[in-house]
């Protein structure tokens, strides 16, 4: 099944042109962090404590200190005075949450297990590791709690004493008159849901080197970033230099997924040790390592219930969700849940919404943004209670959604923002023209019949999501500490190619392509002419990074209005030189003509370098900067079909179809658009079927390895069939929305979906993610067959 | 340390090594072949496949002094005279690869399926594959890139 391909005006918008990025990361040419040594550079290595929440009562460095090879090491005490603030966290979400410091090194008590206790500098990578080993320490361990909820009851063990709660803050959004809706309700259903806790798992590991230019007071970080201007505004308050002597570099960066959204202990220690040794530091994490010490997702229980009429129309929700934000907080945990809070209403109108947060400190690593961050679990808990009240009213479930289905663009949703435009009618009318319902039924009612041990399930999950991060006086009113602006330069040089610097920090997603798409076409130039440069501080000192699909919808506006500038400059530079008016001239890719004559952009790129004719007044050069602030968040929707076989034998579950409809607005290069559905259904896949992160009661991660945590791999996942509608965004002048976490909050529901559908005859109801064999196994013992 | 000699992408190289020493930080730390990559601590993830003596291997379970004696390819030894290999072409072709990290493996990987197996259905790509561990593509472009450099030889 191959999608669409949407051409629109302009030669390489719209078509999939193969990537820039390609070729050097295919030669195993790429500079990934672990590629680059420094003359003269040290190895840092972190040690951990092995306890989930113990005192520390000593710390001895001088056995690691005596070996040959090793520089220094330190105590968290030891460092404490390298330190001018406390590692970052920028969405304080209430005036009232509960911030406890959180510094690089933890120095009277270890709240996980993980949490960085003292470091050792050696000359070598294995010489650092070995030494780490000869680092006493004295611990006195205490009980931990990891649960969500039992962190909440009394007596549990407290992560921060000094807080005397667990309980980070209660955030509530209320609109319309969800008690009465209720009150009113001829049905209403209530489901209980858990969102476990999920490791990102990037194949690259975090890492980052840091150096002070010799004879300056100048640090220069190289970290495996995604967001390297907020890492530098975020670090120089942690390690007190001034932001204008940091310069912070994200060199090619092997995924995130939200893992290196996040300003890191370890890139604040490189830092300091690189000032205080007059030497470049450098740490790279193992993956077990970085298992314990680089944020987690999700792990939040959740209750939903949805009041309606007789007939289906679906007229309140209520949510209230319990969240851990881990042993403490780091870039945006408290503020993931609100990213979803404003869509567990889903893509149906409904008008009375309740929803409440409560964030819970447990003796855990940190949780962060993980791709969707918040909008997956409301859109699992949407769409799954969805199914669940349809069952309830003896209703078809696709008929359900379709009677409640918002129609009407603008909508303004019952949490307050407005959806700019889509049409969920059409996605789900498309996903039934590619999946044949009744042909299935038939074949799952023959299976039925006939006493096949293997069930086939079918599941759907209609989404809408708001991405796209975001309008930064939204920001402001939810009290994030940044705006949601970004900034794009282009530069026409004067010899026929192009600069365009982005303050996006791609990695992965092929920002290099799509800008030059972009550019290409508003100015005239080949896509090989343009060269986009981005991801250090000093070579574009301007922007908001990447995260939350906001990449192409907010970093690629500005890039287009920047370019709409040099169009603007060069029409008066054309005019000129040309000897017509302004309006006497026709712009049509890149070209201004008037008559006979015509002047390319690229040759006023010359003749504004060479300056020997200007209009009176005007600058030199052919360069234009935009920062673009978006009026409204981005909100693809779709439609998703999982089918899966259940082995009821064994409990062996799986996806053998996958079908995903998506609207993202218009597209600018698809198979980079196709990529990014891919990626983000097998990741929503993983987390309905595979991947668990797991402490035992101690406080242990039981899960500590990718040998025990089960990224899937290619053999557990079928190829994926897509297709698109198009409802451009009437927000932005290109029309386009968001992509790139559309595949991971649109998939666990449609698996969990197909899943509930194929054991209803057994009257199994729900199973949690992920659905392993042991459970599914369990769920069909515990019903009794 | 031991003696040992490597041919490594038709060079041959003499090293003093470590007998702890694995065979990926030979490549990485000794050689400058940094295109193979770690993703992992337990042989999981398949970044640091290369092949030793034509087959595909996790240069992370492998010690260097074992690879005494023996040809080894990494993916710096694909492309010849700066053209990509179809295998590396068909990856480019297809989307086959975002961030890149765990490309080198998987193309390594692909290369060795397709030595033994030149014309695999898609059920023997995918088992082909289950020791590559890739997070941004879901796969599915990288099992119709290794179809299409099948199909093409």
């Amino acid at each position: 099944m191959t999608t669409t391909e949407i051409v629109t005006a302009g030669r390489a918008v719209g078509t999939s042109v193969p990537r820039k990025e390609d070729r050097k990361l295919l030669m195993g040419r790429g500079q990934f962090i672990d590629n680059i040594n420094l003359p003269g550079q040290l190895w840092l290595a972190v040690v951990r404590s092995p306890y989930a929440h113990a005192r520390i009562t000593g710390v001895n460095v001088d056995a690691a200190r005596a070996v040959q090879g090793v520089v220094a090491a330190f105590s968290g005490a030891e460092l404490a005075s390298e330190w001018a603030g406390s590692l970052p966290c920028a969405w304080p979400v209430t005036e009232d949450i509960k911030m406890p410091p959180h510094y690089p090194l933890a120095t009277d008590k270890a709240r996980h297990t993980g949490d960085g206790v003292a470091v050792v500098v050696a000359e070598m990578r294995s010489l650092a590791k070995d030494a780490a080993e000869l680092v006493e320490i004295e611990y006195e361990p205490l009980a931990a709690v990891t649960d969500v909820e039992r962190a909440l009851e009394p007596g549990a063990p407290l992560v921060h004493d000094e807080i005397g709660t667990n309980e980070c803050y209660v955030w509530k959004l209320d609109a319309g008159e969800a008690d009465k809706a209720f009150e009113d309700a001829a049905v209403t259903v209530k489901r209980r849901y858990r969102q476990q806790r999920l490791i990102p798992n990037a194949i690259e590991p975090r890492g980052a080197i840091a150096q002070e230019l010799p004879g300056t007071d100048e640090l220069t970080l190289w970290t495996s970033t995604q967001i390297p201007h907020i890492v530098r505004l975020t670090l120089s308050s942690v390690v007190g230099v001034p932001e204008a002597r940091l310069r912070v570099i994200a060199p090619d960066v092997g995924g995130g997924f939200g893992s290196k959204l996040d300003v890191y202990a370890e890139e604040a220690l490189c830092l300091a040790l690189a000032r205080r040794l007059k030497r470049p530091v450098k740490w790279v994490e193992d993956r077990s390592e970085g298992y314990v010490s680089t944020i987690h997702g999700r792990d939040v229980v959740q209750e939903i219930e949805l009041a309606a009429t007789a007939e289906g129309r679906i007229t309140g929700v209520r949510v209230r969700l319990t969240a851990a934000m881990g042993a403490y907080l780091q870039l945006v945990t408290p503020g993931v849940p609100l990213l979803g809070a404003w869509v567990y209403a889903g893509c149906y109108d409904i008008g009375a919404y309740s929803f409440e947060c409560t964030g819970v400190f447990t003796h855990t690593t940190p949780t962060d943004a993980y791709r969707g961050a918040g909008r997956p679990e409301a859109t699992y808990a949407i769409e799954r209670a969805v199914d669940a009240l349809a069952a309830e009213l003896g209703k078809d479930a696709l008929e359900l959604r379709r009677l409640n289905f918002i129609t009407e663009f603008p909508a303004t949703i019952a949490s307050g923002l407005t959806i700019d435009s889509g049409d969920y009618q059409a996605l789900l009318d498309k996903a039934l023209e590619l999946v044949d319902v009744d042909e299935f039924r038939a074949e799952q009612a023959e299976r039925r019949r006939r006493g096949d041990t293997k069930e086939l399930g079918i599941g759907f999950s209609t989404y809408v999501e708001m991405c796209g991060l975001a309008p930064s006086g939204i920001l402001g009113a939810i009290r994030y500490g940044a705006g949601g602006w970004d900034a794009a330069t282009i530069r026409c040089l004067p010899t026929g190619t192009v600069q365009v610097l982005t303050g996006t920090s791609p990695h992965g997603q092929g920002h290099e392509t799509s800008w030059s798409q972009i550019a290409a076409d508003e100015l005239g130039y080949d896509v090989d002419e343009i060269e986009v440069l981005h991801g250090d501080t000093t070579v574009s000192p301007l922007g908001m990074d990447t995260y939350g699909s906001r990449s192409l919808t907010v970093g690629g506006i500005a890039l287009h209005r920047a370019a709409q500038k040099i169009v603007a400059k060069a029409r008066t530079l054309a005019a000129h030189q040309l000897e017509v008016g302004e309006d006497e001239l026709t712009h049509e890719g890149g070209t201004f003509a008037a008559g006979d004559r015509s002047m390319t952009v690229k040759e006023i790129a010359l003749a504004a370098w060479t300056a020997h004719n200007l209009p009176e007044g005007m600058e030199p050069g052919l360069e234009a900067t935009a920062v673009y602030d978006p009026p409204n968040f981005s909100w693809p929707a779709g439609a998703h079909v999982a089918f899966v076989e259940i082995d009821t034998e064994t409990g062996d579950t799986r996806l053998v179809r996958y079908v995903a409809v998506d609207d993202v607005g218009r597209v600018v290069n698809p198979a980079i658009v196709d990529g990014q559905v891919h990626g983000g259904i097998a990741q929503g896949v993983g987390q309905a079927l595979y991947e668990e992160a797991i402490y035992d009661e101690d406080g242990m991660l039981l899960t500590g390895s990718m040998t025990s945590y089960l990224v899937p791999t290619a053999a557990e996942l079928p190829s994926f069939e897509l297709a698109r509608t198009e409802t451009p965004s009437p927000t932005n002048p290109l029309g386009v929305k968001g992509v790139g976490e559309t595949g991971a909050i649109a998939s666990p529901a449609a698996v969990m979906n197909a899943i509930a559908d194929a054991l209803a005859p057994y009257g199994v109801t729900d199973i949690d993610m992920p659905a392993t064999p042991e459970r599914v196994w369990r769920a069909l013992e515990e019903a009794g067959r | 340390m031991r003696r040992v000699s490597l041919e490594v992408n038709g060079a041959r190289h003499e090293l003093d090594l470590e007998p702890r020493e694995l065979l990926v930080y030979v490549l990485r730390d000794r050689l400058g072949l940094t295109g193979t990559n770690v993703g992992c601590d337990t042989s999981s993830c398949g970044a640091c496949t290369v092949l030793v003596s034509g087959e595909a291997v996790k240069s992370c379970t492998i010690l260097g002094v074992q690879a005494d004696g023996l040809e080894v390819t990494t993916i710096e030894g694909l492309a010849e005279d700066g053209e990509l290999h179809p295998i590396q072409q068909a990856f480019h072709a297809h989307h086959g690869l975002q961030c890149g990290y765990c490309t080198p493996g998987m193309v390594m990987s692909a290369v060795s399926l397709l030595a033994d197996n030149p014309r695999p259905n898609e059920e023997e790509i995918r088992h082909a594959l289950e020791g590559n561990l890739c997070r941004c593509t879901g796969y599915h472009n990288i099992v119709e890139a290794v179809r299409s450099a099948a199909a093409a030889a």
